[in-house]
């Protein structure tokens, strides 16, 4: 039940009721999506397309022996065929990863993952191509794989990256944050601590589309244009231009309408470079769309997190310290998309929403015969697995302290007035009233209400279960001086131009994968110039048509680009203000501004519409020295620091006793994420983000055998949540705007999918009190929570 | 977009026109309906066949009647006609429940009761509750028809009875006073295999006492029926002592293997748990029958 009384039944009904700037309007890109006329990668057809498919290994750790593609080549409609040996002699068979590492394009010496690309093969259409790849004759020299990270670091453990000089194990890095002395101190001191080992399996985004590129490199001008699914077009570019060895200028990158990408379309993956080579080779345009098994087995996953935990408290239940030794499984190769500085990310807002005396952490990251990657929804670089930690290790206090866990929370809770607050690790959190949008999720939960109902649920033997997640995020990287991916400043950049008759574009370098940008970034530059919403274009994706910037992901869009896109609509109403002068022939400093239009202090009749005013720019008003005679402008948006969007949720389950059946019966989300631009798309994120919440919880796990097979590579292995697993959503939200963004948004977009999954757990655990149940760990499938009953949980990794 | 192997298609015009096609191509052709195990399994290249002869144009297979003392089901009747008959709901309530957690509605508006049991995987529920139920099943061949039950026509895991150019035409289910029937499943997902289920009919006698009893079990390891419930339950009062006895029968008869669906513990305790569940609820139903 979304609190649907607070809105107008119909969101955008009649013109009267649409925003002119912020509020409940329907997205302008649906009407394409919802009649079928997106335009995605697999919709591109260029004249002469060739249709590319990869020979993927069968086994995870195995040294390649030969290659034979004679058959394959001799097959009709076969163009060519491209091996590990052919990318060496272009230099391009391995390629750098977003941290410092480097990934094969295709194998030219070791298997490192089951899945991993073996060679390519270019036909003229995509059932030739995929038939030929079973004509490959490929021998291998099986090794035994590294599938356990927590034997990773074995002495004996094969070194999996033998390819880098002097690399004898497998570890990849250590980091820590944090005072680990005053940590150790304020546990010593503490009257309870608590420890708990906390893992986050691996999972996969698994967007509804997979990956894919149409490379077109036409040889006369040496242009390559690439469509791919990329969350990061302008990024792609740079990164291929120092790649490739293509000028940047020569390239153009393309990302049209994006099937969902969670992060799973951040880096650049072998496929793309091979369709580039494929139309390099060939001479013609060249597509590559993987499969859902492709999508599935290589590409980026997310978490794969082992957190040993301990929280310390006295004994009234006040928290005094959190740290953690976390063992990161990073796979084959290290291909995160973190800032430079932070190999674990975020990690380190593991403190969570709590005043603490001290924390101290220390990731160490593996390699392992799994398929790399790490960034993926919600990425949020890490937050979604330090959030875990917290509200998991949080609920354990609360249970050996037999406290409410929500009375814990409101009594540890950073206060408003503390605000921005330092926290014990680098962070300085810009805005919140905890104990305002927890009591408010509490209110709509019935809370008092819903304990008294599992009392007398327990006196009958049934198992009802309340958790709570109370989550404080870190998004919108960020400042440059701190945050870089690759070199690259992570700043964004917005160009609007209003046009004569007073319509508008703006053109932003972040990349929407299904958020509603098209509508929410009209409808900033309609808050602050008073133009319609619909009147306003909002062009993207394209690298050709779109300033610089790093692109979309942990929930950066809002933050980065929504403030730059505020900045420059400010701009061009200043530039407004100007000619309006001149038009009204009065000074600047005379004139007054109301949603849309400048007018004559004391004389609103007298003024001038950003209409009349684009109209003036382009026309013969005489413009005052220094104004150029239009209505455009543009900034780069260096953010001065991250945003700190923040939840309380509240998950009711009920558990079958005889079958260990977990059912979501309520969930209640009340977010923070500052100024709200269309509510509307907020909910829709919001709901969409609980129910991969609910899908992680309960059922997604990519697991390995121990010979290294993928046991997820399929959605008949890999499940994802449907509308009969999630109840009816119960969201509500508070309003405290960030003080350093320009519009106060603090972004959306991860929050419910970092926020739910401890809320989720939290309840099983809780549903589970009656049998001495104190930890589980994720999926809670039926058998995992029925063997928590009889007391053999066991860690899914 | 998966892609299969190379096939050829043919579309079947009738029945004999179907054994034809299928004689012609030989043992590499493979009859499809709904297509929702075979299609999946083609496009992973699990399943290479050479021919795909549809049916899906055979109406007189796709029917559903009370014939007199027998409720007979064409083979190519879809899932749904199945969940959304009265005639079910009423006499079989077992096809209604396993309906209702046969894969999701997109599957269950394609798939066929045929295929279903054709397709023999040991997660699929049907073969359960027809084994249950003692279906009887029609098979055509060049040389006519014959009458098959369901323990002649499972042979095991992904196998039947159905000699390559013969076809599944019809299931026929005795009507049977007092007697009524129930099935549940347990499953990670909706849409996701069994990790267990398990099917009951019950038939009481006129004293209230059970007279014939048969409980099935899906995904765990057992062909046919789990044995001695009936010789168990006959002449018994139906009890929580019964069917927890019943339930440790089904306990022992099953088979699982671990999977990622569980572990074999978990998966005769459940055998035990669903074993009782569907006894009591079937017992219930056929006492309300008798009422009624």
């Amino acid at each position: 039940m979304t609190l649907i009384e607070e809105h107008p039944a119909n969101p955008a009904a009649g013109d009267e009721d649409r925003p002119i700037g912020y509020g409940r309007l329907q997205r302008k890109e649906d009407p394409r999506f919802v009649r079928g006329k997106g335009h995605y990668i697999d919709d591109i057809v260029l004249p002469g397309m060739l249709h590319g498919a990869i020979l993927r290994a069968p086994v995870a750790h195995a040294r390649l022996v030969s290659i034979d593609t004679t058959e394959a080549l001799a097959r009709p409609k076969v163009l060519a065929v491209i091996t590990g040996k052919d990318l060496e002699g272009l230099n391009l068979a391995w390629a750098p990863t977003l941290s410092a590492d480097v990934q094969a394009v295709l194998v030219t010496d070791k298997v490192r993952f089951q899945g991993q690309e073996v060679a390519f093969v270019v036909a003229e259409d995509r059932y030739a191509a995929r038939d030929a790849l079973e004509l490959i004759d490929v021998q291998y020299e099986v090794l035994p794989p590294v599938m356990n990270a927590r034997k990773a670091l074995d002495p004996d453990a094969p070194v999996i990256r033998d390819d880098i000089e002097g690399r004898t194990d497998n570890h990849i890095f250590d980091w820590s944050a944090g005072d680990e002395a005053e940590a150790a101190a304020v546990f010593a001191a503490a009257d309870v601590v608590v420890s708990q080992e906390v893992v986050y399996p691996r999972v996969h985004p698994a967007p509804m589309e997979t990956c894919g590129a149409v490379a077109d490199f036409d040889p006369i001008d040496g242009k390559l244009t690439l469509y791919e699914t990329t969350q990061a077009p302008h990024a792609h570019r740079t990164l291929f231009a120092m790649v490739a060895g293509i000028p940047e200028h020569k390239i153009r990158v393309v990302s049209p309408d994006i099937g969902g990408g969670f992060g799973n379309k951040v880096g650049i993956y072998p496929g793309y470079i091979l369709a580039v080579v494929g139309s390099i080779v060939t001479g013609k345009p060249v597509k590559w769309v993987e499969d859902r098994s492709e999508n599935l087995m290589s590409t980026s996953f997310a978490r794969d997190y082992i957190m040993q935990g301990e929280i310390a408290a006295t004994k009234d239940g006040t928290i005094l310290g959190l740290r953690t030794q976390v063992l990161a499984d990073h796979g084959a190769f290290n291909a995160t998309a973190q800032p430079t500085k932070y190999p674990a990310g975020f990690f380190h807002i593991f403190t969570g929403s709590y005043d603490l005396k001290a924390a101290y952490c220390k990731v160490t990251g593996v390699y392992t015969n799994k398929a790399p990657g790490g960034v993926a929804y919600a990425c949020s670089f890490r937050v979604t697995e330090a959030v875990y930690l917290v509200e998991r290790m949080v609920d354990a206090l609360a249970r050996k302290l037999e406290m409410d866990p929500a009375e814990l929370r409101l009594k540890n809770f950073i206060k408003p007035e503390q605000f921005p607050y330092a926290n014990k690790t680098g962070w300085e959190y810009d805005s919140g009233d905890y104990e305002k949008t927890m009591r408010l999720s509490m209110e709509i939960a019935g809370y008092d209400e819903l304990r008294r109902e599992q009392k007398e649920k327990r006196a009958r033997g049934e198992l009802m279960g309340i958790g709570i997640s109370f989550f404080t995020e870190t998004v919108g990287a960020g400042p440059r001086k701190h945050m870089d991916i690759v070199g690259l400043g992570m700043a964004d950049g917005a160009e609007l131009r209003v046009h004569p008759t007073g319509k508008a574009v703006v053109r932003i370098s972040v990349q929407s994968q299904g958020q509603g940008h098209e509508t929410t970034f009209a409808q900033i530059v309609s808050e602050e110039l008073g133009i319609p919403p619909e009147d306003i274009d909002v062009v993207h994706g394209d690298t050709d048509q779109t300033p610089f910037g790093l692109g979309t992901y942990g929930s950066r869009s809002t933050p980065v680009s929504g403030g730059a896109v505020a900045l420059v609509a400010r701009k061009v109403r200043e530039k407004a203000k100007l000619i309006a002068a001149a038009m009204l022939e009065t000074r600047p400093e005379d004139l007054e501004w109301e949603k849309g239009r400048w007018f004559v202090k004391g004389d609103p009749s007298v003024g001038k519409t950003i209409a009349e005013i684009a109209l003036g720019a382009h026309g013969t008003v005489a413009l005052p020295d220094g104004v150029d005679g239009n209505l455009d402008a543009e900034v780069t948006y260096d953010p001065p620091n991250l945003t700190f969007p923040y939840g309380a949720y509240i998950c009711v389950v009920d558990v079958d006793p005889g079958t260990g059946h977990v059912k979501v019966r309520r969930f209640i989300a009340v977010d923070d994420c500052g100024t709200r631009i269309n509510p509307m798309i907020i909910e829709g994120q919001v709901h969409g983000g609980l129910t991969d919440g609910v899908g992680m919880a309960l059922m997604e796990i990519i697991e390995f055998d121990e010979d290294g097979n993928n046991l997820g590579g399929s959605f008949m292995d890999y499940l994802i949540p449907t509308a009969m697993e999630v109840p009816t959503w119960e969201t509500g939200f508070t309003v405290t705007p960030s003080p350093h963004h320009p519009i106060g948004a603090k972004g959306i977009g991860e929050s419910a999918t970092v926020g739910s999954p401890p809320a989720i757990v939290n309840a099983v655990i809780d549903a589970l009190a009656p049998y001495g149940v104190t930890s589980i760990d994720m999926p809670c499938t039926p058998a995992r929570v029925w063997a928590a009953m009889q007391g053999h949980a066991t860690p899914p990794i | 977009m998966q892609i299969p192997a190379p096939f050829d298609y043919a579309r079947a015009t009738g029945v004999d026109d179907a054994i034809a096609l299928l004689d012609r191509h030989g043992p590499e052709s493979r009859i499809i309906a709904g297509g929702h195990s075979l299609l999946p399994m083609m496009k992973l290249r699990l399943a290479r066949p050479e021919w795909l002869i549809d049916i899906n144009d055979l109406y007189e297979l796709d029917f559903l009647l009370v014939d007199k003392d027998k409720l007979r089901i064409g083979a190519l009747t879809r899932h749904t006609a199945l969940l959304e008959s009265d005639d079910i709901a009423r006499l079989f309530p077992i096809i209604t429940d396993a309906e209702h957690v046969i894969a999701d509605p997109v599957v269950r508006n394609r798939g066929t009761i045929g295929g279903s049991l054709c397709q023999a995987d040991p997660a699929e529920d049907l073969s359960t509750v027809c084994d249950v139920l003692g279906a009887v099943a029609v098979v055509r061949g060049p040389n006519g028809d014959r009458m098959l039950t369901m323990s002649e026509f499972h042979r095991g895991p992904y196998e039947t009875a159905l000699a390559q150019n013969e076809i599944l035409c019809e299931l026929q289910f005795a009507i049977r006073p007092r007697t009524s029937s129930a099935y549940e499943k347990v499953e990670r997902r909706v849409g996701d295999w069994a990790v267990a289920a398990a099917g009951a009919s019950v038939t009481l006698a006129a004293d209230g006492t059970i007279e014939e009893a048969a409980v099935g079990l899906t995904a765990i390891g057992l062909d046919g029926t789990v044995p001695d419930i009936d010789s168990t339950t006959r002449g018994q009062k139906p009890s929580e002592e019964l069917f927890a006895e019943a339930g440790r029968l089904a306990s022992l008869a099953c088979d699982p293997v671990a999977d990622q669906r569980g572990p074999i513990d978990y998966k005769r305790h459940l055998a035990d748990e669903l074993t009782r569940r569907v006894l009591r609820r079937a017992s219930e139903r056929a006492a309300q029958t008798q009422e009624g």
